[in-house]
């Protein structure tokens, strides 16, 4: 593609910057990339799943400046100068211990098959941001996006009701 | 009774907690390889229909493409029972069967190819109605099948397997009975399990005749077993398999996919993934079988059963693998529900232009309860008798027996399970609740509320044969070889528990193989429930085997008899001297011990669950609120308490007891195509709409293993449904017999809106 310039993106991801190139040639991100894409396939880090594709079951959720994003319906591109944070990210830099929240889930055996826990936990890692000290209802009400097959519901919410109150 | 195991009965942390919070399990597509391919399947929009021509040479320029596979590259392989489905055909039976299967360096690319093969069909009449393809002139899908009837029977199951249910003498039992009822019910929502990850496969394939899989599959092992037969006999298959993101039955049988990446894998001498898309694991992998019974029962005014006679047709779509397997599980289990002497109920399973069905929980005694149940209320509604009553009188007794998959008769040997069933009905409040058949528990305005019970039970408890190997390391540890995946039940971890409390070693010290059939013996795979009391017996006995092996090889270090020996922690000591002690490094360090244990099929015991649901109806809208569930069963002994609460729970989602109130596989049945494949058409329960769940569990010790436990995740989905109709029915005051319980089926049933015609619609 000679003529056109190469832009690059910049995207902080769990506290380590990528500077990507963006374009249409292999290791390049291409206008056309997920998030999820890029995270999984670019990045490796595969901890964020992709199962609907289609953003409907909340299992590719990651924490966009501390918000829940789902990744399969954002464009890398549009993500220029974020702070991105998955499931891989969400141990103490330092300490390598688990988030509470992750914690909390294996306390309560809050998964069955663990393959939408990823995306349920940035959910719940959002709402717990925004509001330290949620009710019941405001965590199933946070979750309401997140599909869950094995029926893992409600301990879950156990889960993150305990987490919140660790924080508290 | 007070628990005195070390670590059986209680909640203990699962082996692989840390890497599903951390994003750390490698599920199957989180797995690359050097070189590797992607495979994608161009698949028909036609349901019936004959390829003319396939002209791949445009796609075969595609830079990137290194494989193209039609009908007429790939060997004669072929799925189903009896083998009658190819991998590739040059017939297509229903919208999304395979067409050609391509691999490229890219998802991209090969998708981009999909779009540059160019193919000519010859469209066939096509037939999506069980009652049409019985038809003399139906359009046939098999030359091998006439009449589009799927030849009976499994030889897996031996040369008896259970066809049909047939003893006693109908015509006498409905003599004797104080009422007749009859009719047509049906379970034909084809309700998808869909687990959150879709089905796939990697594979790669080494000259002449070997592949290797790598599979996310509840019973890896059972994949090389299948593959081997659906590939001629040839090919030697290895399978891996690691953490699977659900299944619920579905991916027991993946070998279309698998076969698909392995042919590909053979055309290119390159590992390839295979991956379906959400909408081919909606609309082009195997889902629920449909069910329809038309039949008469006879009981009498205390609740016996006289007699059940009839026909049970079930439509498996366009091939069975398994329906025939469960159409046999199916009449055991409902024997073991309904206790009557003189039965006629023949099935009738047939083939149909669309996606094919497959496992699920409830494993076809679901489907045939929720036929079957509506059939009996109409009998019980007569009499005046109480569901609950009814139920738990006729639920299988010890000295009961019943005809199993097999086509012998056994005789049950387990625990009564109407303790559980009465703290379950106790917790419900169903004595209070219960007004009677077609009367609402309470009515405010337009809220109409209704309550329901359902059971289940299933002798597969025991079915079929385990291996495992133990082997004990000088350092005090110990390993299980166990070919069992985790699919979301924690069993893996629970075998290690029991391998732990056998040899008396902390938890950290136990370790479990890779579920690799290369490293590990036979293992039929946590299917049914049959993980706690088959695939724990095998670990159990090998754990066991271990444990004898050490103690003799130090008993003479000790100068003691075996007999008086024991160990725990990494070391064995004198029973009566316990200071009398040496470690496990004694049997020394260049040595292990490896226990064997076998698990041999037992189908003398059966799990229960019994299900209340209370449900709110509007009356202005339609709409059914599912207000409370109450599960009710005995498990013999607790292995993880949260483990089985979280397996009870299940009976919402998987096609359970939502089946029964907004989930379909809606099919247009004119054209084939499957309409909501997708995530949001198909419906699902959110997080917002949970209703409270109680799980009653009875610890009645029952003649299993050691742990006196039997299994019970598999049939927590299976009573809920009919239960659901049940109390809508209730709720209404007019029968509701139609799943699922939409809102217009509602208003139809109470008269606020016109029928409208279905065309080939369900019952």
């Amino acid at each position: 593609m000679k003529g056109i310039k190469s832009r690059k993106i910049r995207l902080v991801v769990n506290g380590h910057i990528h500077e990507l190139e963006v374009g249409i040639r292999p290791g390049q991100i291409k206008p056309s990339h997920t998030l999820a894409h890029t995270l999984r396939e670019t990045l490796g880090l595969t901890g964020t799943k992709v199962s609907c594709d289609n953003g409907a079951c909340g299992c590719c959720t990651v924490l966009m400046d501390n918000k829940a994003a789902l990744s399969c319906m954002t464009l890398t591109v549009e993500c220029d100068g974020k702070k991105i944070t998955t499931i891989e990210g969400l141990k103490d830099p330092k300490t390598k211990d688990l988030d509470p929240l992750q914690q909390a889930f294996i306390d309560h055996t809050a998964f069955q098959c663990g393959f939408c826990t990823p995306g349920i936990i940035m959910s719940a890692k959002a709402l717990l941001y925004e509001n330290p000290s949620p009710t019941e209802e405001d965590v199933k009400e946070a979750l309401s996006g997140n599909f869950c097959r094995c029926i893992s519901h409600y301990q879950v919410v156990k889960a993150v009701m305990s987490a919140s109150e660790e924080v508290r | 009774m007070a628990n005195t195991y070390r670590y059986i009965g209680k909640a203990t942390p699962r082996k692989d907690a840390i890497d599903i919070v951390t994003g750390g399990s490698r599920f199957l597509n989180d797995i690359k390889m050097p070189n590797m391919l992607y495979g994608k399947v161009l698949r028909s929009p036609h349901a019936h229909a004959l390829i003319k021509r396939i002209d791949k040479s445009k796609a075969e320029q595609l830079k990137g493409v290194e494989a193209i596979l039609t009908w007429e590259d790939v060997p004669d392989w072929r799925g189903g029972t009896p083998r009658s489905t190819r991998i590739l055909d040059r017939k297509v039976r229903y919208v999304g069967d395979a067409v050609a299967l391509i691999a490229a360096t890219s998802e991209e690319i090969a998708r981009q190819a999909l779009g540059l093969i160019e193919v000519e069909y010859e469209v066939l009449p096509a037939v999506f109605e069980m009652e049409e393809a019985l038809k003399p002139d139906a359009p046939q899908l098999y030359d091998e099948f006439h009449g589009n009837v799927v030849t009976p029977g499994v030889p897996f199951f031996g040369p008896k397997s259970l066809q049909d249910v047939v003893m006693g003498d109908v015509e006498k039992g409905f003599q004797e009975a104080d009422v007749i009822t009859e009719g047509t019910f049906g379970y034909e929502n084809i309700p998808n399990p869909l687990p959150p990850e879709a089905p796939g496969a990697i594979a790669l394939w080494e000259e002449p005749n070997k592949v290797t899989l790598w599979v996310s599959n509840q019973a890896s092992y059972m994949d090389k077993i299948t593959l081997f037969h659906v590939m001629g006999r040839k090919v030697e298959v290895r399978s891996i398999g690691g953490p699977c993101g659900g299944s619920y039955g579905s991916k027991f049988m993946s070998w279309q996919v698998q076969s698909y990446a392995t042919l590909l894998s053979r055309a290119t001498g390159k590992p390839v993934k295979l991956i379906f898309t959400k909408e081919e694991h909606l609309a082009a992998f195997t889902m629920r079988i449909a069910s329809r019974m038309t039949a008469r029962v006879g009981m009498k005014r205390d609740g016996t059963v006289t007699a059940v006679s009839g026909t049970w047709l079930i439509d498996t779509g366009y091939y069975s693998m398994t329906t025939q397997s469960q159409v046999a599980v199916g009449c055991g289990e409902v024997q073991i529900a309904v206790r009557c002497a003189n039965w006629d109920l023949k099935p009738k399973i047939v083939c149909t232009n669309r996606n094919a069905s497959g496992i699920v929980r409830g494993f076809g005694g679901q489907e045939l309860k929720c036929s079957l149940i509506p059939l009996l209320s109409l009998a019980m509604e007569r009499l005046e008798i109480d569901p609950f009553q009814f139920l738990k009188k006729n639920f299988v007794k010890p000295g009961d027996g019943y005809f199993w998959r097999d086509g012998i008769w056994y005789t049950y040997r387990g625990v009564d399970f109407s303790k559980a069933m009465e703290e379950g009905a106790k917790r419900f409040g169903w004595e209070e609740k219960w007004k009677g058949w077609l009367k609402p528990t309470a009515v405010e305005g337009t809220k109409r509320r209704g309550i329901g019970v359902g059971v289940h039970g299933n002798a597969d408890i025991g079915e079929d044969a385990s291996e495992a190997y133990v082997r004990l390391h000088p350092d005090g540890t110990a390993m299980l070889f166990s070919c069992v995946t985790e699919h979301g039940t924690g069993q893996r971890t629970n075998f290690v528990k029991m391998v732990a409390e056998v040899l008396q070693l902390p938890l950290d010290n136990v370790s479990i193989t890779p579920s690799d059939s290369l490293i590990n013996p036979y293992e039929f795979g946590p299917a049914g429930s049959r993980g706690t009391y088959a695939i724990g017996g095998a670990a159990i006995a090998a754990a066991e085997d271990a444990k004898r092996k050490l103690l003799e090889l130090l008993a003479p270090k000790l100068q003691a008899d075996p007999s008086e020996l024991d160990t725990e922690d990494g070391v064995v000591f004198i029973k009566s001297r316990p200071e009398k002690k040496i470690p496990w490094k004694a049997m020394s360090i260049d040595r292990t011990i490896t226990g064997y244990g076998r698990f041999e099929p037992d189908y003398t015991l059966s799990n229960c669950m019994m299900t209340f649901v209370e449900v709110e109806v509007d009356t202005e809208t339609g709409k059914v609120t599912l207000q409370r569930v109450v599960n009710a069963t005995d498990v013999g002994q607790v292995i993880d308490p949260p483990g089985l609460e979280g397996q009870l729970n299940g009976c919402l989602g998987s096609g359970g007891i939502d089946s029964a109130l907004f989930e379909e596989t809606i099919l247009d049945r004119s054209s084939g195509h499957i309409l909501n494949a997708n995530m949001i058409d198909y419906k699902w329960r959110t997080f917002s709409e949970l209703p409270p769940i109680d799980n009653v569990v009875f610890e009645t010790p029952i003649p299993s293993h050691r742990f006196h436990a039997v299994g019970v995740g598999e049939i927590a989905t299976s009573p809920g449904p009919a239960a659901v109709l049940m109390a809508v029915s209730n709720a209404i005051g007019v029968w509701l017999h139609e799943y699922p319980a939409t809102p217009e089926r509602v208003l139809k049933a109470l008269g606020k809106v016109r029928p409208r015609d279905r065309k080939g619609g369900v019952a």
